[in-house]
């Protein structure tokens, strides 16, 4: 049986960690509302874009002059997965769920006899990757220098991508995050950026309908071809938005559960120290009356 | 005179959504006012000055935009813009 100074000890330091992950929770609590109104705010944006790609897509036919971004490289050799998670850790299983995905999907297809390429964003998702794929890290991206992503991180990024697959590095990218639902739910989340899937033409039926007489400035072709890549970038945008709010959930959850299990140690702890005392005086009183009658 | 809807939106929020008389843009291909009723246009946006009028003569905000485009429909006019800022 551990003895009573041990014990003693062991609740101190059990308590001085409840009163970090504590402090974390709360942290990620409010960390967790500014993302998640900033993912908010960057939502009419992304539909609107998205309206107006598609509207654009209807009208540009597919064809080997259309802009690669759109058409596809005509291949499908190598892919790309974009993994963009944490740079810090201790927030549950966000990340790993984020590289499951993302592993399980470059599992397919090298099933399939593709070939695949990871670039990261964000550090938490190397280590795995590194031991599974070793050598398949074309880039990563750090994050740990920004508190707030803005819309020129992404963009940076979209820009590097593009220019990667402009040089023939890939013939497809997907992305993945972790969609936020709520801060008990995020959904690990893939996407494909290149070529850009266009949203079908069913949401916005109504809308094509009036394009008919659009007035196109400078032309049909010159919008889509300037559009493309502010498209990746938005995706990409969002995605970080995302994981950003899904980070501070899974963040928060986890530091809830954590706190609870150091609360429900402090108590059985202190439990077994007063046994422990209680036995400690007994046997002491044993030995003073023992001593007393043998006199 | 009806009002014509206008909003500005960039990839970290909704900057405008409010009823004006004219909205002038600066396209690729030269400036264009947008008024109430304006047929549908689609337009690639250069760096530059986008003035917002409540009445004819009467210019209410001046704002910077950089890369995006402007959409006409018929529900209004929406800007969609990397980045903006709001001259004073």
């Amino acid at each position: 049986m551990a003895s009573l100074k041990a014990l003693k000890l062991r609740i101190g330091s059990v308590k001085s960690t409840q009163k970090i992950t504590k402090a974390m929770k709360m942290v990620a609590a409010a960390k967790l509302r500014r993302a998640q109104e900033a993912a908010e705010a960057g939502r009419p944006y992304a539909e609107r874009l998205a309206e107006v790609m598609s509207s654009l897509a209807g009208k540009v036919t597919v064809g080997p002059q259309s802009p690669r971004l759109l058409a596809g490289t005509g291949e499908d050799r190598v892919h790309l997965l974009v993994v963009a998670t944490s740079e810090r850790g201790l927030a549950g299983a966000f990340n790993t769920n984020i590289v499951r995905a993302a592993r399980k999907k470059a599992e397919e297809l090298v099933a399939q006899g593709k070939q695949v390429k990871f670039y990261l964003i964000g550090k938490k998702g190397r280590a795995v990757i590194q031991r599974i794929f070793p050598g398949k890290i074309v880039h990563q991206v750090d994050q740990s220098h920004i508190k707030n992503v803005s819309f020129g991180d992404a963009l940076e990024v979209a820009q590097d991508i593009t220019r990667r697959f402009e040089a023939g590095e890939f013939d497809v990218a997907h992305l993945f995050y972790a969609k936020f639902q709520s801060a008990l739910v995020q959904i690990p989340t893939e996407q494909q950026i290149i070529p850009v899937s266009i949203p079908t033409a069913g949401s916005v039926a109504p809308a094509a309908g009036t394009a008919a007489a659009v007035e196109y400035e400078p032309g049909e072709e010159e919008i889509l071809a300037a559009l493309l890549p502010r498209n990746i970038a938005v995706q990409l945008f969002r995605a970080m938005l995302e994981n950003a709010a899904s980070e501070q959930g899974s963040r928060m959850t986890a530091m809830d559960n954590a706190t609870r299990n150091a609360g429900d140690m402090i108590n059985r702890l202190t439990i077994q120290y007063n046994r422990t005392r209680q036995a400690a005086i007994t046997t002491e009183l044993v030995e003073i009356i023992s001593g007393a009658e043998a006199l | 005179m009806a009002e014509l809807h206008f909003e500005l939106v960039t990839p970290e929020r909704l900057i405008r959504s409010e009823d004006v008389y004219m909205v002038v843009v600066p396209g690729t291909e030269g400036d264009f006012g947008v008024l109430a009723g304006h047929a549908p246009l689609m337009s690639v946006i250069r760096n530059g000055e986008l003035a917002i009028y409540s009445s004819p003569t009467n210019v209410t905000a001046r704002i910077h935009v950089e890369g995006g485009f402007a959409e006409v429909n018929e529900r209004g006019l929406t800007v969609l813009a990397e980045r903006a800022t709001e001259a004073a």
